[in-house]
């Protein structure tokens, strides 16, 4: 919302400066956006009188002038038809910004001529597109009088950030208004007195959808003379960024944005017959003042004649009956539409206009009867005329109503002491009217919905920074842990795999369709009706494909070789449950670069690492994760030979693997990735209570370490094998694999695993005869449960 | 005689270059057929006198020997150590074995922070989903069916759930974490002060703005909590989070469904030569929405606004990231560039923790 600060004070007597102004509007929730002080933009730039034009001797098209400023006479090269001697334009001296340009002027020799300066246009000072010749002011302007007096620049152009509540104030009032009460000066009156009609208006008006438009007033003006409207006002609505059109348009954008009170004038003889406000029927078409034609579906609140639609209630006016120079006769519109109706329409057609802006935030209501009078008013001051007696339908909304007002709570909810006679004051120059405990609040502050809202005006007014601070404590003075069980997961997960040399990510949470479908999941009910492009329209059944994504976003960029995770929700369902809280990584390409160490350094990273990385994140997270299983029942986006499932019973805590290859060439990924996904909320809740750890007893007698190799099949799972011998005696306290073995030696479709078993003795030292028992009943199990040979 | 082997021996053991002739020397001289040894042996032919004075003597020219041979032994030990440092010699400036280390991302390092500071201040975090529906987002929170306010938030829709009708039917990503005030109060009596922190969603793709990004919530309510708790607890986060004591902070009134009144809070900060610096300075700069909860949002929650009153805030993570970490655009947070995550990401063995510090 720009207004300017005259403007401003048309409305408020203050004596207050701009500055002053300016903060108090903030403070009052009117955010002063930016504040356009013109007149120092323009400060260069002043009236000059041109002595002598003569010919440039070396250049057709461009003469020579001396230019007497004021205080010196400068000779000025100037390329202006219109550049003649005794004239009086703006000059422009070297050094100044030239804001149609933006160029800083300097010193200059053209051909052979010096140049000091420059006579301007008004396109070179961006006012305007005037460019056919230098600006040339009236004949008897004083030589030195600054530009800005002379185009009314010299009145700063406020801009505020007005929040969709304050609906009053996009009018230039309902900001005078609030500083008034801000106690930045006094409201001045308006004169409200109606304009007395002297005949019948020939149009009525008539009103079908009274819920849509409750109230509809209009006004029968003959014989106006439209033309420019005056300076003044034209200065204005430049200011404020609006075009000058004619006297009768400009009065409208006068009183939408002076008064929060659009209107709109129809050209009456352009009409045909009576107006009435209908809702429209499906495949009405009009052409609006915007240039643009709209064809309407059913339901939209219009405005009509006996022929057709004109225009949109409240939002854009129509094209034909619009007011032209030679308009005589016009026909004032000044009526009330529903917020919603207007902000409904407004989106559905994509028009925005003053109007709409002001309607939808809801003007004053009971505003509507006094605004057809003040706009009958100046339309005869500027265009003369003669005006009928007002037609009305309908009539404006109710919106009487009280809240307590106890200015106790106040002091309750605002935290802050002011006294009852000031919070009254407040009310009452906001246009409250408080009596018997209660607050009636004024017509056009229709956000004013309860108690608390009372507690808003005056503490806004009384100001924010006036409420004293207090520290908000934790009950103990030791707060206790603020975390969710999942948050310290996520957590831990999250420091775990940075530290595997994992770098977190955070990736959309949305992704293609139909890359969503190689990820187990199209799911309809989890694609957006509304995505920002066809490519985030699902939402995500993995963290993978994001990761798959960004690798080759690296890759594409030279760095092939990454490793990525991230902790973050996919989602199997639109309910609340269907939502995972996961932890997924991906590795693509070598672990690290080649080094002269050895080959394994720079090795392609593969299942196994991913298998690492669940591993360490699971057990960060608190999961046993010595006591899962791994199965091979993987999504079919994982290698079907190279991957696995980390359970617990039937709960699957991970995925990991090497990536399907087909997968990999739809995704158009090069070369292999591996991939893991931890799911964090279906790691139990630990059962232990208290943060005990078990009692640690230390053997006293030394651990004894034998090494073994069997011949078993070559499909054998080796996870198998290491379980049954695990299990042939007590004392075994671990076992290592050490080599898994396939080729000379080893016959076909056999391998070879060797293990190292430390065995821990519990009660006395093992003789070389317990010993040989032990690897024995190792050898018997293996030979039992994975008819495993030992190998010679 | 034994002058003459005493000579000997000890050319012998002198003479000896390595540990291998020291040995020989050794066994030569002490060994059990050596030199000294075999002496030794005889003095059982000589007599009571003659045995006495050879013994000593044999005894003394042993024990001279053998530190004689101890001596060279050192010396040769220290030779031998010597020749094989001078051979054992790496670059010790080649690289080091390469271990990866990652890194933890700056939303993640910010949430982090956040729960350490508004931990300190008694609050706990709760949790919820990100897909949503109308009432949870919108009508529950004061924002009237149709209202332009729920326009504002540019929402992402999708398909309703047959299972459920009305505002509960029409699903939506949550386009604040303002739900969580929702769920958080309707499954638990007051008093409340927690924070919520997540995923949130908007249709809009510009410099500042990507369709997804984080916020942070935070909802204290209780019998006496008023408009003064609010900017105390927000001015003791800003100026913990920023580190400054005297961080400038102002409350201008605006704009929310849910809170009434409403306030956004600014912090200080100059603009000179195009960068922004937080602090004292001429300037402000907005960084979070707040308010006192709005009586209907605690109605509508179950909560009688009679008796409970309190305040809640929103603010966006990677915003505050940006400004304490310097990093000039949001969309690359969401990029995944290695040598971004490398560049901004926290290492992940040094955790945000308020009484550790962070220097």
């Amino acid at each position: 919302m720009k207004f300017t600060l005259n403007w401003l004070k048309e409305h408020l007597d203050t004596a207050a400066d701009l500055k002053t102004i300016t903060d108090r509007l903030t403070a009052l929730g009117l955010e002063v956006e930016s504040v356009q002080d013109r007149a120092e933009a323009f400060a260069p730039f002043k009236a000059a009188k041109v002595v002598s034009a003569v010919q440039h001797p070396d250049a057709d098209r461009l003469k020579v002038l001396m230019v007497d400023t004021g205080s010196e006479t400068l000779q000025v090269v100037c390329g202006a038809p219109n550049a003649r001697a005794g004239m009086m334009g703006i000059f422009a001296p070297a050094g100044s910004y030239i804001p149609g340009t933006n160029m800083v002027l300097k010193k200059g020799n053209i051909r052979g001529q010096e140049s000091n300066g420059m006579m301007v246009s008004e396109r070179e000072m961006g006012l305007s597109d005037e460019h056919e010749g230098i600006i040339d002011l009236p004949a008897g302007t004083k030589i030195g009088t600054p530009m800005a007096d002379l185009y009314g620049l010299n009145d700063p152009v406020i801009d505020i950030a007005l929040t969709p509540d304050r609906a009053d104030c996009a009018g230039v009032r309902g900001i005078a208004r609030d500083l008034a009460a801000a106690g930045l000066g006094t409201l001045k009156p308006i004169n409200t007195a109606p304009v007395p009609g002297t005949f019948q208006s020939p149009v009525s008006v008539s009103i079908q959808s009274a819920k849509e438009c409750p109230q509809f007033l209009g006004r029968y003006i003959k014989s106006v003379k439209n033309g420019a409207s005056p300076e003044w006002l034209q200065q204005r609505l430049k200011a404020v960024g609006l075009r000058p059109i004619s006297a009768l348009v400009d009065i409208t954008n006068f009183f939408s944005i002076g008064l929060c009170r659009p209107l709109h004038v129809f050209d009456a003889d352009k009409l045909n017959g009576n107006i009435h406000v209908r809702l429209s029927k499906a495949g009405e078409t009009f052409a609006a003042l915007n240039d643009k034609s709209y064809t309407l579906e059913a339901g939209a609140c219009v405005v009509c004649d006996d022929r057709g639609v004109l225009g949109l209630g409240g939002i854009v006016g129509g094209q034909t009956t619009g007011c032209q120079a030679e308009t005589v006769n016009v026909f004032l519109e000044c009526a009330y539409f529903d917020p919603y109706t207007i902000a409904k329409t407004g989106r559905q057609y994509d028009v925005v206009s003053d109007a709409r802006y002001r309607f939808e935030r809801g003007v004053d209501p009971a505003f509507t009867a006094i605004g057809i009078e003040l706009a009958t008013r100046m339309i005869i001051e500027l265009c003369g005329g003669e005006a009928s007696e007002v037609m009305s339908a309908g009539q404006a909304p109710d919106t009487s109503r009280s809240y307590d007002f106890d200015p106790e709570y106040t002091r309750k909810l605002g935290g802050v002491e002011i006294s009852v006679s000031r919070q009254t004051e407040i009310l009452h120059t906001l246009g409250f009217v408080v009596k018997d405990g209660k607050a009636f609040p004024p017509s056009w502050r229709g956000d004013i919905l309860g108690k608390a809202d009372l507690v808003e005006e005056i503490v806004r007014v009384h100001e924010f920074d006036h409420i004293p601070a207090v520290s908000v404590r934790s009950r103990e003075t030791v707060p206790p842990s603020a975390e969710t069980s999942l948050g310290v997961r996520m957590r831990k997960a999250r420091g775990a795999l940075a530290a595997r040399g994992l770098y977190e990510s955070v990736t959309w949470s949305f992704m293609p369709k139909h890359m969503a479908g190689f990820f187990g999941s199209n799911d309809n009910s989890l694609t957006l009706s509304n995505p920002i492009s066809a490519d985030l329209d699902q939402m995500r059944p993995s963290i993978l494909p994001n990761l798959l994504m960004a690798a080759g976003r690296n890759a594409d960029r030279g760095f092939g070789d990454t490793a990525l995770f991230e902790v973050g929700p996919v989602f199997q369902s639109a309910d609340v449950a269907g939502q995972k809280m996961m932890a997924s990584g991906l590795r693509h390409g070598a672990c690290h670069p080649r080094h002269w160490s050895g080959a394994d350094v720079s090795r392609l990273a593969d299942a196994m690492d991913v298998k690492a990385d669940a591993l360490t994140a699971l057990e960060a997270a608190g999961a046993p994760a010595a006591n899962l299983q791994v199965s091979r029942d993987v999504p079919a986006y994982y290698h079907p030979g190279r991957a696995g499932a980390l359970k617990l019973g039937n709960v699957v805590l991970a995925y990991f693997g090497d990536i399907h290859p087909g997968v990999m060439e739809q995704m158009g990924l090069k070369g292999t990735a591996s991939g893991f996904e931890v799911f964090l909320d279906h790691i139990p809740e630990a059962k232990k209570k208290g943060t005990a750890k078990p009692l640690l007893t230390l053997s006293p007698l030394q651990p004894i370490s034998r090494d073994f190799a069997f011949i078993v099949d070559e499909q054998l799972e080796t996870a198998l094998l290491v379980r049954t011998a695990m299990g042939a005696d007590k004392m075994i306290e671990r076992i290592d694999i050490f080599d898994v073995y396939q080729g000379k030696g080893v016959d076909p479709g056999k391998k070879s695993v060797a293990i190292n078993v430390v065995i821990q003795p519990t009660e006395r030292t093992l003789t070389d005869a317990d010993i040989e028992a032990m690897a024995q009943k190792i050898i018997s199990a293996v030979a039992a449960k994975c008819a495993g040979v030992l190998r010679g | 005689m034994i002058a003459q082997l005493k000579a000997q021996l000890t050319d012998m053991v002198g003479s000896a270059k390595d540990l291998n002739a020291l040995e020989e020397a050794r066994v030569t001289a002490l060994g059990k057929k050596g030199r000294i040894t075999d002496l030794m042996k005889t003095l059982g032919t000589l007599s009571p006198e003659e045995r006495k004075t050879t013994g000593a003597e044999l005894n003394t020219l042993k024990d001279e020997i053998s530190a004689l041979i101890e001596k060279q032994e050192q010396a040769l030990k220290k030779q031998a150590l010597d020749a094989r440092l001078a051979h054992e010699k790496m670059d010790v400036t080649l690289s080091v074995r390469p271990q990866a280390k990652g890194t933890i991302h700056p939303i993640s390092q910010t949430m982090d922070e956040l729960v350490s500071i508004f931990g300190a201040m008694g609050f706990s975090v709760a949790e919820g989903p990100d897909i949503e529906d109308d009432w949870h987002n919108f009508t529950a929170l004061n924002f009237p069916p149709g209202h332009p306010a729920r326009e504002m938030h540019d929402t992402f829709y999708l398909p309703d759930d047959p299972k459920q009708t009305g505002d509960a039917a029409k699903k939506l990503l949550r386009t604040h974490t303002s739900t969580m005030q929702v769920r958080h109060m309707m499954a638990n009596k007051p008093p409340y002060k927690i924070i919520v922190m997540g995923r949130t969603y908007r249709s809009d793709y510009d410099m500042t703005h990507t369709p997804m990004f984080h916020q942070i919530e935070g909802l204290v309510i209780d019998k006496d909590i008023h408009m003064g708790h609010l900017k105390g607890c927000l001015m003791d986060f800003a100026r913990a989070y920023f580190g400054m004591d005297q961080l400038p902070v102002r409350f201008r009134p605006s704009f929310f469904p849910f809170t009434e009144p409403s306030a956004e809070m600014d912090i200080g900060c100059s603009r000179k030569d195009g960068g922004l610096k937080i602090g004292a300075g001429d300037d402000w700069l907005e960084i979070l929405g707040c308010g006192m909860v709005h009586p209907n949002v605690l109605k509508n929650c179950g909560v009688d606004p009679d008796e409970y009153q309190g305040f809640a805030f929103g603010m966006g993570v990677e915003r505050i990231a940006m400004l304490k970490y310097g990093i000039p655009d949001l969309r690359t947070f969401f990029d995944s560039d290695v040598r971004w995550l490398s560049h901004y990401g926290f290492d992940p063995l040094d955790r945000p923790n308020r009484a550790t510090g962070s220097k």
